[in-house]
């Protein structure tokens, strides 16, 4: 049986139907109950839906076999797991963001509001340029038009947040999208189902 | 008076197992009873397992380190001998970052260490040795070996400055395909160079299986002498009931400044990382100033807290 951690929310629900197709469906996880955990013994598969941000260390830690997590996540929390497949879902961009028009002044300390302190500290590293994390947990947007820092680094998928509060995007950072994930503990003795669901998957992602 | 090992927890047990295997095959113990300068660390501190190191100022005014790792201390206070052999254990306490959130801990590991005239007869040696660690603590466990001879030439045949290189190694312990033809893509290479790189990550599995496809691909990138080395690692376990444990795997490394050759992790079911790993460090000792070769691994009996009398993980 290979435990396998969705990530709540809608791009769980595509990644969910991703697996459908491939030939490892459940059809009790996408109906209304308070149920946890979701078994198809005969597909060989166990579900269970978790928050997006702590599917990395359900699969590090071994309760999952098997994870869909956003590159994001992995780039900023670098957990111990094999990133076996791009799923080509859920792609958006991260992104340094700052008011329109924005100059930066070379002289003074980049004030960077982030969510992703990693990703953002690897990024200003590789360009040498000096920085001041600020690492908030939400709204990022705000922190420039409050004068809270000069830049963000945030996720982009659209655009249109960042438009409608007179933020542009300066710098792409790194392509970001769904990943399948896997414990390096778990794939070596259960390395058949997961090649087979591997394989099944990647079918999957070339059809689309 | 006779000591109950029930009173052990079971890494206390399987730590005094491991002793008495290491010790039966020859291994003299190495104690760590003094503390290293800090220094020695900072100037390896890639090697350490975790970023941080708890120093204190000793007697005599000198910045000294509480025991992030033995391995070091073992090359410093070592001396070459040429044409002998120097085989020794250790058990001891080390005090690592464990995560961010975690901070410090105290972990306890076994380790052997085997520096001198090491050949492949040694390498196959220690292996064994690794492998029946392993079976000490379950019935249940895979050791795989790599060959970062064979990593490193086809890394290096499509990565363009030491910067992609890594981040390439990267890609490859994470067994991530679609990274590596991202990167190459990104920087300007043509269509498909990097196929054999992804070709050998994709050969993984029991040796038999597996060493004649690498042993071709090898071949044709110019590895041929890496692949022979790996390929008589392997035969070390050929026709002995270890054999079935064993497993080729590319996406087990090590930081190549420090590591060279064979290098190898175990696993056991049940528990999520690696509880074991070890690989050839001639690089490490001539960044020391040793000229002899050294292959050894640790133990992690951190690790291995949750684990049976049974060689079962316990959640």
């Amino acid at each position: 049986m290979l435990n396998i951690a969705l990530p709540k929310g809608r791009l769980g629900e595509k990644v969910y139907t991703m697996f459908e197709k491939a030939g490892f469906p459940c059809p009790a996880l996408m109906e209304n109950s308070r149920k946890l955990i979701f078994d198809n013994e005969e597909a060989g598969v166990r579900y269970f839906w978790v928050k997006p941000s702590d599917v990395a260390i359900y699969v590090e830690r071994g309760a999952a076999d098997i994870g869909v997590a956003g590159k994001d996540i992995l780039l900023e929390y670098q957990p111990e797991v094999y990133e076996l497949l791009d799923l080509d879902v859920g792609k958006c961009r991260m992104a340094v963001a700052a008011p329109e028009g924005f100059q930066d002044n070379l002289s003074r300390t980049l004030r960077v509001a982030t969510k992703f302190s990693r990703i953002a500290r690897d990024y200003y590293t590789t360009l040498g340029r000096d920085i001041d994390i600020i690492h908030l947990n939400g709204s990022i947007e705000i922190a420039p038009i409050l004068g809270l820092s000069d830049v963000i680094v945030d996720i982009v998928e659209t655009g249109t947040t960042l438009r409608e509060n007179h933020l542009e995007v300066i710098e792409t950072i790194v392509p970001i999208s769904a990943r399948l994930i896997a414990n390096k503990s778990g794939f070596k003795f259960k390395t058949e189902q997961v090649e087979r669901l591997l394989e099944e998957m990647r079918k999957e992602v070339e059809k689309a | 008076m006779q000591i109950n090992d029930r009173v052990m927890d079971p890494q206390e047990r399987i730590g005094f197992r491991l002793r008495s295997l290491y010790s039966d095959a020859g291994y003299c113990r190495y104690r760590m009873s003094k503390f290293e300068e800090y220094d020695l660390y900072s100037r390896n501190k890639d090697f350490l397992f975790s970023e941080g190191v708890i120093t204190f100022t000793d007697t005599n005014g000198r910045l000294m380190a509480l025991k992030p790792d033995v391995t070091l201390s073992i090359i410093k206070n070592g001396r070459d001998i040429p044409g002998a052999l120097r085989r020794v254990y250790y058990h001891e306490n080390v005090y690592r970052v464990a995560s961010a959130e975690d901070g410090f801990r105290e972990q306890t590991q076994v380790g052997v260490e085997c520096m001198g005239d090491v050949d492949s007869s040694c390498v196959a040696e220690v292996l064994k040795l690794a492998a029946k660690s392993l079976e000490l603590c379950s019935a249940d466990y895979v050791l795989e070996i790599s060959h970062l001879g064979i990593l490193g030439t086809l890394t290096d045949a499509v990565a363009s400055g030491e910067r992609m290189r890594e981040a390439l190694l990267q890609c490859a312990g994470e067994k991530n395909l679609h990274g590596i033809s991202r990167i190459c893509q990104e920087n300007g290479l043509a269509k498909g160079a990097e196929e054999p790189l992804k070709q050998l990550l994709n050969l993984y599995g029991p040796p038999r299986t597996v060493m004649p496809k690498i042993r071709k691909l090898a071949e044709e990138n110019g590895a041929a002498e890496y692949a022979d080395e790996l390929g008589q690692a392997a035969a070390a376990f050929a026709g002995s009931d270890m054999e079935n444990r064993i497993r080729i795997d590319f996406s087990a490394s090590g930081d190549t400044k420090y590591y060279n050759g064979i290098v190898f992790k175990g696993f056991i079911s049940g528990i999520p990382g690696s509880v074991l790993s070890g690989g050839q460090y001639d690089r490490l000792m001539r960044r020391m100033g040793r000229k002899d070769r050294a292959v050894g691994f640790a133990v992690f009996l951190n690790m291995l807290e949750r684990l049976t009398e049974g060689g079962q993980a316990d959640a």
